[in-house]
């Protein structure tokens, strides 16, 4: 029987122009780091060095930190009516490099173009959007009739989502007139090196963005610098608690987005359908590097069986491979590091007698990769149940009734996402009721707006970003 | 998972008269047909969607249109039909691209009864089956004795299949096993005096059916009851096949399979123009049916225009060049 | 009354999960007036004192949380009713703690028990105060809701005995926290006194736990506590406050910082708004 493979349909690399190296971008300004020293990004699905980027210590810290305050006096007096003009042409240009940025994004972390394509850059222009709408509008948001900035914010951010995560932190504090100095992944740096270049097309002010790449040491450095008056800071939770401790007993306000452990939660009258594309998405978007991502599966047990079969029908058809292949589904790991993570906890499900499954499926053979992968007879106790692995990894565990899906769901010390799949709609919104986390997503899974608030219960972290509510993040109030 | 066998089959029937159960009488019908899974509309369309997105190119472009052209019900269903119009259908169906005989041929040419001697006529020796729309086409409207004439005459006069209407006020109705009945009659009626059978396609007209969930039902219920083919419109309505609702369908026969053992063909129809959106539903039959649903046996499309777009998609592979209209042919 | 008459004491307890023990350690220390004259022995409570504080206040959090706003609003206005009628004590108690007038004492009582009705009042408004609809690019229904955080500590104001201590109490349990509060330790009588209003008010045991004593000592163990998850340090100095909000990084707990606050002021929604989460739901919109 013929089969219908489809030919490789490689997106052009040629739109995008990586130089051979990167300075910090200060004040407006491109320059090296105070010591010279640097550091290299890999793509992640080759190995190949793609640039040289300066790696930023203390004093290029400081730097950053006060060419963002310098800037902060007339970027903040500036009517807010401008400062949504910059936005727009930020958001306005984004849209028109996007390909650009698409590429270089899977260039540089290794996920699938069709996601950066479709699902990353559209949110990234969106983000800038929404936020410039609201920068002429801070009176009529709820924090009082004039609030005011905080000055100069330090952001962190991950790799997962690295120009997305940026535009998360950036949109809102500069429409509400604080200057930034963020930090890139030091596996991810380039979206930010090129977003800094979006910030020149744009005109905007030189210091109210500065752009510091590095190791986690430099966020160290960031995040306990006395000059800066707000944190924001997504990541794991352990570096997270480590910033809490960093920032007690000063005035800077923080807010943090930390790791998930998400249960998604299917009974037995659910859209089967559309709950195997709910987890298939929910677990194996971004190779599973998704802090909501709902990699815990929790399974009604009379429909154990039958959905099973189907999830690994549908695992089957995933395309593993190269990020810039259009069709593409899963693409590399970001780094050996993430990938040895990876393993060490699949290893552990494995050895703590979990089965074990994954579909048949040919790995390139150079770069970080991890095909697939679902434990079955996984129970709360199992670390794959507890830790987040930050991988293409799902553990199923079962449920009889909905007080005890709602006991297993929220026996963690996470509560960033939940998924809920039913057709009843007063179940759902009962159990929505009863999730200690900070999004629901009933009948659907990882979505994204930059107009719906974001952010976790417990040891997922506290502040939201995104909406209304993400405003309050960047306000003295 | 029982073993495979098709719809149009002896063995077939066997099976389903073991699931007669749920089909006798139309308390037990509702209950199951309601008890099927529930479709969410927006997580179908939005897999659909992405679906959509798959880049076919180069060497699987050229497989996906040749079988895309194998698997077309070349169809001409007006009023103003003539036999000489049928008979030029049907020599475009069997040479496609005449300066091209490495073109496949269609799966069938498909017409009212009245034009099924003509064109089994035209097509003879081509192994081109004739399809024929019966039962009222397309409205339905019709006593049943009625309907079941209006088949047995497009079977006497030579047609290898037969696409049908359901009845759907009785199905929105809630009158399931009346539709149920219907089906079967009309699969009897497609029985021939040497005890073959022209097989069964029934179509839903699932733009009147309106929601996903009916589209479910309405697939297991003329499943039971033996369609050989599920096949989701006319083309006479204002919204005809679409991805997401042939993605209902082609779940449908999934499951159904999964379910019996019995393997049933999905044809969308109306609507379907362009090679991209004829690629597009092939993805979709490779993505949730995969390689034993991807020939004219179980797959077709119900079109008429759509065979030139592929026709100068196909010559722009072969010479490098953008077709046009001028050099495929119009009849 | 006759001025030779001998008055009778009351022993002060701490309020614990709806009942009034004294505390595990059995240790109390002395409470006296502005001028040192003695009150009352007040109870020392301990590291034990806290953690049964803790669990009584999370064994009450699934009632208090999932109870209908309307209800909680009639509770704590239930509450005013109790404070009111026992107005003049807590005068007398906060005139001899804080060693105020009479007039001024009065003023503060007045305020605590309107304070205490505004925010009684709060308690269905806030979600749609805090809440949003959000207008999302795609055929989905979505809405952020703010939902109480959970067990919350309490570091109650030192020097506002009373008008402080309703100040961080009430806007904590009117949006569902349930709290381990920590009373004044120079001026525990006003708290200690008000739990049994509380306890006399149909609030459910664990609701609100009061706890006196040594605040550092108490505070410690309460920031550290990994089934607590937020903590109010207004009535921790600044040396102190550092600690525990290092502390409580170890499981993410939400802090509210010290700051300088005119009690007898308006103390608009920060309050409020400081221990909630907010939840978002999505939903498809599909027929």
């Amino acid at each position: 029987m013929p089969v219908f493979e489809y030919a490789p349909a490689p997106e052009s690399r040629a739109v995008v122009d990586i130089a051979p190296s990167y300075g910090l971008f200060i004040d407006g300004e491109f320059a090296e780091a105070g010591d010279g020293k640097v550091f290299k990004t890999f793509s992640p699905s080759s190995e190949e060095v793609l640039s040289e980027v300066a790696q930023a210590g203390a004093e290029d810290v400081d730097r950053a930190v006060r060419a963002a305050r310098k800037a902060f006096g007339a970027w903040s007096a500036l009517p807010g009516a401008e400062r949504a003009k910059y936005l727009f042409r930020i958001a306005r240009i984004i849209q028109e490099r996007s390909r650009e940025l698409a590429v270089l994004e899977s260039l540089d972390n290794g996920k699938p173009i069709r996601e950066s394509r479709d699902a990353d850059l559209p949110l990234v222009a969106a983000h800038f959007f929404y936020y410039a709408g609201w920068a002429d509008k801070l009176a009529h948001a709820g924090y009082g009739p004039d609030p005011k900035p905080l000055g100069v914010a330090g952001q962190v951010i991950p790799w997962n989502f690295p120009l997305l995560m940026l535009a998360w932190k950036i949109a809102p504090a500069l429409a509400t007139g604080n200057t930034v100095v963020l930090k890139p992944a030091e596996t991810t740096p380039l979206s930010a090196l090129f977003f800094a270049d979006v910030c020149r097309q744009a005109g905007l002010p030189k210091g109210v963005v500065n752009i510091v790449t590095g190791d986690g040491s430099t966020g160290a450095e960031l995040v306990a610098h006395p000059g800066i008056d707000k944190v924001a800071f997504t990541g794991s939770t352990e570096v997270g608690k480590a910033i809490a401790r960093t920032v007690a007993g000063t005035k800077k306000k923080v807010t943090l987005e930390l790791g998930g452990k998400a249960a998604n939660i299917v009974f037995d009258d659910a859209p089967i359908d559309q709950a195997v594309e709910g987890i298939i998405g929910g677990i194996f978007f971004n190779q599973g590097h998704v802090c909501c991502a709902g990699s815990r599966l929790l399974v009604q047990e009379s429909v154990q069986d039958e959905l099973l079969d189907a999830l690994k029908r549908r695992m089957s058809t995933l395309r593993v491979g190269d990020p810039l292949d259009k069709n593409t589904d899963i693409g590399a790991i970001n780094s050996a590091e993430q990938l040895a993570r990876i393993r060490a906890l699949a290893d552990a499900g494995e050895a703590e007698g979990a089965e074990r499954w994954a579909p048949p499926c040919e790995l390139p053979s150079s770069g970080y990769w991890f095909a697939p992968t679902l434990f079955t007879g996984v129970t709360q106790a199992h670390r794959i149940a507890r830790e987040e692995i930050f991988g293409p990894v799902l553990s199923v565990l079962t449920f009889r009734t909905p007080e005890e899906a709602v006991a297993k769901a929220n026996n963690t010390p996470y509560g960033l996402s939940a998924g809920i799949w039913t057709e009843k709609g007063s179940r759902i919104l009962w159990m929505a009721n009863k999730l200690r986390a900070g999004v629901v997503w009933s009948n659907t899974f990882n979505k994204f707006d930059p107009a719906s608030p974001f952010g976790g219960y417990k040891e997922s972290g506290y502040g939201r970003e995104g909406g209304r509510h993400g405003l309050e993040a960047y306000l003295d109030v | 998972m029982p073993t495979t066998v098709p719809a149009y089959g002896k063995e077939a029937a066997e099976r389903l008269a073991s699931l007669a159960d749920v089909t006798a009488d139309d308390g037990a019908l509702r209950r199951f047909l309601h008890g099927l899974p529930g479709v969410d509309a927006v997580g179908l369309q939005a897999r659909a969607a992405t679906l959509g997105t798959r880049s076919i190119k180069t060497t699987a472009k050229a497989y996906a249109i040749d079988l895309a052209i194998s698997m077309i019900d070349l169809t001409t269903l007006e009023g103003a039909d003539t036999p000489g119009k049928v008979r030029a259908l049907c020599a475009k169906g069997i040479n496609p691209d005449p300066t091209d005989r490495t073109t496949p041929r269609v799966a069938a040419i498909c017409v009212y009864g009245d034009m099924v001697a003509t064109a089994k006529e035209a097509l003879k020796g081509s192994g081109i089956h004739v399809a024929a729309v019966a039962t009222a086409f397309p409205s339905g409207r019709a006593a049943l004795p009625v309907k079941l004439a209006d088949t047995r005459d497009a079977v006497a006069a030579g047609a290898d299949e037969i696409d049908m209407v359901i009845d759907r006020g009785a199905f929105l109705s809630g009158r399931y096993l009346e539709v149920f009945e219907e089906i079967r009659r009309v699969k009897e009626a497609c029985v021939r005096e040497d005890g073959t059978a022209a097989h069964l396609k029934v179509i839903f007209e699932t733009g009147e059916l309106q929601t996903y969930d009916n589209v479910r039902r309405a697939s297991w219920l003329a499943m039971l009851a033996g369609a050989d083919f599920i096949k989701t419109s006319t083309g006479k309505v204002a919204v005809n096949a679409t991805p997401p609702v042939t993605l209902v369908l082609l779940e449908a026969v999934r499951d159904f399979r999964a379910t019996t053992g019995v393997q049933v063909g999905v044809k969308p129809a109306g609507g379907i123009r362009t090679s991209k959106d004829a690629i597009k539903y092939l993805v979709m039959v490779n993505e949730t049916l995969g390689a034993e649903w991807l020939s004219p046996e179980w797959f077709r499309f119900g079109a008429s225009s759509l065979l030139n777009d592929l026709l100068m998609q196909r010559q722009k592979l072969s010479t490098g060049r953008y077709s046009g209209p001028d050099y495929v042919t119009v009849d | 009354m006759s001025d030779n008459r001998l008055s009778v004491l009351k022993t002060y307890k701490l309020f614990v999960g709806g009942t009034f023990p004294r505390s595990e350690s059995g240790r109390v220390y002395e409470v006296t007036d502005a001028k040192g004259q003695w009150l009352a022995n007040a109870p020392l409570a301990s590291r034990k004192d806290a953690r049964d504080a803790v669990v009584a206040a999370r064994k009450a959090f699934g009632g208090w949380s999932g109870a209908t706003a309307y209800n909680r609003g009639q509770i704590l206005y239930r509450v005013a009713e109790m404070l009111e009628g026992r107005r003049d004590q807590f005068i007398r108690e906060v005139a001899d703690g804080e060693g105020l007038s009479r007039a001024k004492a009065t003023a503060q009582v007045d305020a605590a028990i309107d304070r205490w009705v505004w925010y009684a009042g709060w308690s269905d408004k806030t979600a749609q105060i805090a809440g949003s609809a959000n207008p999302v690019a795609g055929p989905y229904f979505n809405l952020s809701a703010p939902e109480p955080t959970g067990v919350v500590a309490l570091l109650a104001p030192q020097a506002s005995s009373f008008l402080g201590l309703v100040s961080v109490i009430a806007p904590a349990i009117v949006t569902g926290n349930t709290a381990v509060v920590v009373a004044s330790e120079k001026s525990p009588l006003p708290a200690l006194s008000l739990a049994e209003v509380l306890a006399t008010s149909d609030l459910p045991g664990g609701v609100v736990n009061l706890l006196s004593g040594r605040t550092a000592e108490i505070a410690t163990p309460l920031a550290a506590h990994q089934d607590v998850n937020a903590i109010d340090l207004a009535g921790a100095d600044a040396e102190l406050a550092t600690e525990l909000e290092k502390a409580a990084a170890e499981n993410l707990k939400r802090v509210l910082r010290p700051q300088a606050v005119d009690w007898a002021a308006d103390p608009g929604t920060g309050r409020l708004l400081a221990f909630l989460e907010t939840k978002t739901v999505w939903h498809p919109m599909g027929a």
